[in-house]
């Protein structure tokens, strides 16, 4: 079989985390009853009118530059017709001819090493209600709540090859617009859509081949699995002599099979032309300064700063900017603690697994940094052993409890009780005979059962250097 | 005096001092709606009940000195394309037979803020496309100076009430002459603002980037103090604009001596009928007599004005129609199978002939192929009409043309040939793709007694300069009488 090789480019459409819609005062806010989250402009009632939101083209702005695209600092909004009920109006106002963003690129590292993406362009558009098909009633029913919340879509140029660039291409711009505070980018809730353009050629041709588009891909996962049915199913028509048609498909990640939606033939013609009930937008240097200085620190800026400033690795970087959410509190715990190196032994470790173990994402942990960063002054000052930091933290985690007073209400804080600790190992030293006798002949292993023995009769209540010493002491007296 | 005889200043002028009630007022006109609505059928719907109510609220507010604006108490008759809420808003369209909006149009809001009373919906040409009024799905309304002949349109219903008496004021919109032409066949006075000026939410769209609604009214003075209540910058509107010259009626002085006023050649050339012209030239003279100085010019685009007109004006209808799917409110075929099927079926028999065929003109220029040669094509010739009206305004103050090359037309004749119709636009049309304000008042009549009305057009944001001509011109010729005072045929 001839060796082939996958061309892809996405449109990616992520909803923008504004407060209200893109031409109307409607809350954008997820959930809600059924079209309690609409007006007449947002259900397309005659004589509405649409006013744009200023927060969208800055948004819309932010990404641009954060992607490294040029702005058009003129530009439009046009309609694009066609006929749909989630559409209200019966078209949808998005950009055409002048788009916002244009000309960028994203850099994405795989296992093959670093790589350019570029963008094609982002543009403003408006997203569309939701239909509701009722089998039952034979009926369908339509939810405007979610008409009018912003997009931005973002266009890629056929630069991908792979699944894995495609993933390490989306993870990029989902944590770009997450730093960037544009967009939550969560693909189970839509907030983040993928439609992955996709042609196959033989290696070492220069041609293009025919491509299709992919559309409802739900997940990463589903998207690697359908680029890679597409590429198989593809090749498999080359490989008989077919050839692909230009055409819509949809993937069906339960089944694993794409079906053709439509074809070139029957394309649509969207009549785009420029709305005439808004007016072009200016962004004037001084807005475009303005965006530029409130740009936060994104992520490969942090995870290099994490590496030179605190000294991680460059993976406890890379794993604690995975997520705006944890890179802040990480940050919030170090500057706390004084300790950066600590925190990140603490987050790679306690946080991350209890994150696992609870299903939790970064934006929903929500401890007091200071908790954490208390626990850990608390435990270097030998106040409380490893073990019951890590009980604490699991509080100060879940519950966002005080540690400290926890510490003391539960009696898990050490005593300096040279008394107590005396009795207790001397009691189970000799409760354990054949042990003791082991000790003495030398055996070092055996010291570390005893101490835990003690840390357990004690409740953790002891420090664990203290406890050694102890036992030491007392095997050479008897 | 007879209350249907005076002006609406007059009549605000009565109420004010107590002379005669809003009630009164608004009784008034019912009665002159009993006695001409049968022949003229100008309205669509009327709100006998509302209006007296609204009425008395606003007597019982004059009673402890509140006058909410100068126009305060008058009657109102409202276009039926404009958005009361609660009220049914047909746009004069089946596809619109049962919508009431639970929203008010801006200028429904100011106009409730002015005291002023809504008496009903006129009718229109359906969704405003047309110059007759015979488009409307409902009826077809007749001229009050002739019952066989049409009142103009699109704001036929609006002109004909103001015209029999039935209204002392109306809101009309216009797009290519849509109160121009209608005004000046039913002999009143009509003004298109400027773009921008009266907000347009709550106006059912027929071609977005032209629309404005604008007054009718009885005379110029009339008019100005309609558009001081309608005008001002609308947040819910992004292409209203904010004006610091609001003040219209202080612009009605009389005084033209100086003046300069330039008339295009080409709009008296060719399709111009004798009498319209001899009227119009009638016009220029007295100018002249009051002290200003006419000159002829070459508008060469002249030609051009329809098509790029038409070309535009589709395009945006044929989007700005879309929505009405059946889906939401509004009309829906009740035997289908499927959406598509629904779609088409609701749209073929929702919509009349004149507005699927602008629909078809707009997506046909619109479609991919198409668009360069004939939308973006259109946007260029509207470019450089507006260079033209812009070079024209370093000339002239105020540019004099006729309303329409004709007289009302019988009913029955305009629609048999629809090219024919389109081209009677030609002295409006260029007012609304360059933005600029337009004022239609009457300047005689033909040998069949039907009114002749003329055109005074204005650089951007020049109303002033318009009302001062028009109030000029109005002071020399004396009061042109309304087909109810004269009494109608």
């Amino acid at each position: 079989m001839k060796q082939y090789e996958t061309i892809i480019g996405l449109e990616v459409h992520v909803e923008l985390a504004t407060k209200t819609k893109i031409f109307c005062g409607c809350s954008t806010e997820f959930g809600g009853a059924p079209n309690t989250h609409t007006c007449p402009v947002c259900t397309g009632m005659p004589g509405s009118l649409p006013v744009l939101n200023k927060k969208v083209v800055e948004f819309a702005i932010a990404a641009g530059l954060a992607a490294n695209c040029k702005i058009h600092q003129f530009c439009r909004f046009d309609r694009k017709n066609y006929f749909y009920p989630d559409n209200p109006q019966n078209y949808q106002i998005s950009q055409l001819y002048l788009p916002i963003c244009y000309d960028g690129w994203l850099e994405i590292e795989t296992s093959a090493g670093k790589k350019k993406i570029r963008i094609h362009e982002m543009h403003m558009e408006e997203d569309a209600g939701k239909l509701i098909h009722d089998e039952w009633e034979d009926c369908s029913l339509v939810d405007y709540n979610r008409s009018g919340v912003p997009l931005i879509e973002i266009v890629s140029e056929p630069d991908m090859r792979s699944a894995e660039e495609v993933i390490a291409y989306l993870e990029k711009l989902r944590l770009m617009m997450q730093y960037l505070g544009v967009s939550d980018c969560k693909l189970q809730e839509g907030s983040m859509r993928a439609d992955v353009n996709l042609s196959v050629r033989e290696m070492g041709t220069e041609k293009l081949g025919t491509r299709t588009e992919m559309k409802n891909l739900n997940s990463f996962k589903a998207i690697a699995r359908a680029i890679e049915g597409e590429r198989e199913r593809q090749i498999e028509l080359l490989e008989e002599g077919r050839t692909v048609d230009q055409e819509t498909r949809r993937w069906d990640d339960n089944k694993e099979y794409s079906y053709a939606m439509r074809s070139k033939e029957d394309a649509k013609d969207y009549r785009y032309f420029p709305d005439p009930d808004l007016l072009p937008v200016h962004i004037s240097d001084a807005w475009m300064e303005e965006i530029k200085s409130r740009q936060p620190e994104l992520r490969d800026e942090k995870k290099a700063r994490y590496m030179a400033e605190y000294g991680l690795s460059e993976y406890d970087a890379h794993v604690l900017t995975e997520s705006r959410a944890l890179a802040e509190l990480y940050e919030r715990t170090a500057l706390l603690c004084g300790n950066p190196k600590k925190a990140a032994n603490w987050f790679m470790g306690e946080v991350l697994r209890l994150m696992k173990e609870h299903g939790m994402d970064a934006e929903q942990v929500s401890f007091e940094p200071k908790y954490l960063a208390d626990l850990m002054k608390a435990q270097e000052k030998g106040e409380v052993s490893p073990q019951n930091a890590k009980k604490v933290f699991e509080r100060v985690f879940l519950d966002n409890t005080e540690p400290l007073s926890y510490l003391e209400e539960h009696g898990m804080k050490i005593v300096e009780d040279t008394k107590l600790l005396e009795d207790t190992v001397s009691r189970i030293l000799e409760a354990n005979p054949g042990p003791l006798s082991e000790l003495r002949g030398g055996k070092d292993k055996v010291l570390g059962f005893f101490v835990g023995m003690v840390m357990k009769e004690m409740r953790g209540k002891a420090n664990p250097a203290a406890v050694r010493a102890c036992i030491q002491k007392l095997v050479n007296q008897k | 005096m007879e209350i249907e005889k005076m002006t609406a200043l007059e009549l605000s002028k009565a109420i004010r001092e107590r002379k005669i009630s809003s009630c009164e007022a608004v009784k008034s006109v019912f009665s002159q709606i009993d006695k001409w609505e049968d022949k003229t059928q100008s309205y669509l719907d009327i709100y006998r009940k509302e209006a007296l109510k609204e009425a008395e609220q606003t007597d019982k507010e004059i009673a402890e000195g509140i006058f909410r604006s100068p126009l305060a108490g008058v009657p109102v008759a409202v276009k039926d394309n404009i958005c009361i809420n609660g009220k049914r808003t047909t746009c004069a369209s089946k596809i619109l037979e049962n919508f009431v909006p639970a929203y008010d149009a801006e200028v429904i809001s100011r106009l409730r803020a002015a005291g002023m009373v809504m008496i009903g919906k006129t009718n229109m040409d359906e969704f405003a496309m047309g110059s007759t009024t015979e488009t409307s799905a409902y009826q077809t309304t007749r001229n009050p100076w002739n019952t066989a002949c049409v009142p103009g349109g699109s704001s036929g219903g609006s002109c004909a009430a103001v015209a029999a008496g039935e209204a002392f004021l109306a809101l009309g919109s216009d797009t290519g002459g849509s109160i121009r032409q209608p005004s000046a066949f039913c002999g009143v006075t009509g003004i298109k603002p400027t773009y921008g000026t009266v907000s347009r939410y709550g106006l059912i769209a027929y071609a977005s980037s032209l629309d404005q609604i604008g007054p009718v009214g009885k005379n110029t003075a009339d008019c100005a103090a309609l558009l001081e209540i309608l005008a001002g910058k609308d947040q819910k509107d992004s292409t209203s604009i904010k004006r610091g010259d609001l003040d219209f009626s202080s612009a009605l002085t009389g005084e033209v001596k100086g003046m300069k006023i330039g008339v295009p050649e080409e709009f008296l050339a060719e399709g111009i009928t004798e009498e319209v012209k001899a009227s119009f030239l009638e016009a220029l003279k007295a100018y002249e007599t009051m002290g200003a100085s006419v000159e002829f010019f070459s508008l060469k685009t002249v030609k051009y004005m329809i098509p790029a007109y038409y070309i535009i004006a589709c395009a945006e209808a044929s989007s700005n129609l879309e929505r009405f799917d059946g889906v939401k409110y509004g009309f829906r075929a009740s035997d289908y199978e499927g959406l598509h099927d629904m779609y088409k079926r609701t749209r073929s028999l929702g919509f009349g002939e004149e507005v699927k065929r602008r629909i078809m003109l707009g997506s046909f220029v619109l479609s991919s192929g198409y668009y360069d040669a004939y939308y973006l094509k259109a946007l260029r010739t509207k470019a450089l009409i507006q260079r033209e009206f812009t070079a024209a305004f370093q000339k002239y103050d105020v540019i004099l043309a006729p309303a329409a090359p004709y007289t009302a037309p019988r009913i029955g004749e305009s629609l048999k040939d629809p090219l024919t119709m389109y081209l009677g636009d030609i002295y409006t049309v260029a007012v609304n793709l360059c933005g600029l304000p337009g004022i239609s008042l009457p300047c005689g009549r033909d040998r069949e007694g039907l009114p002749i009305g003329m055109q005074i057009i204005g650089g951007l944001l020049q109303e002033k300069k318009l009302l001062c001509a028009a109030s000029a011109y109005e002071a020399y010729r004396g009061r042109f009488e309304t087909a109810a005072e004269r009494g109608m045929a």
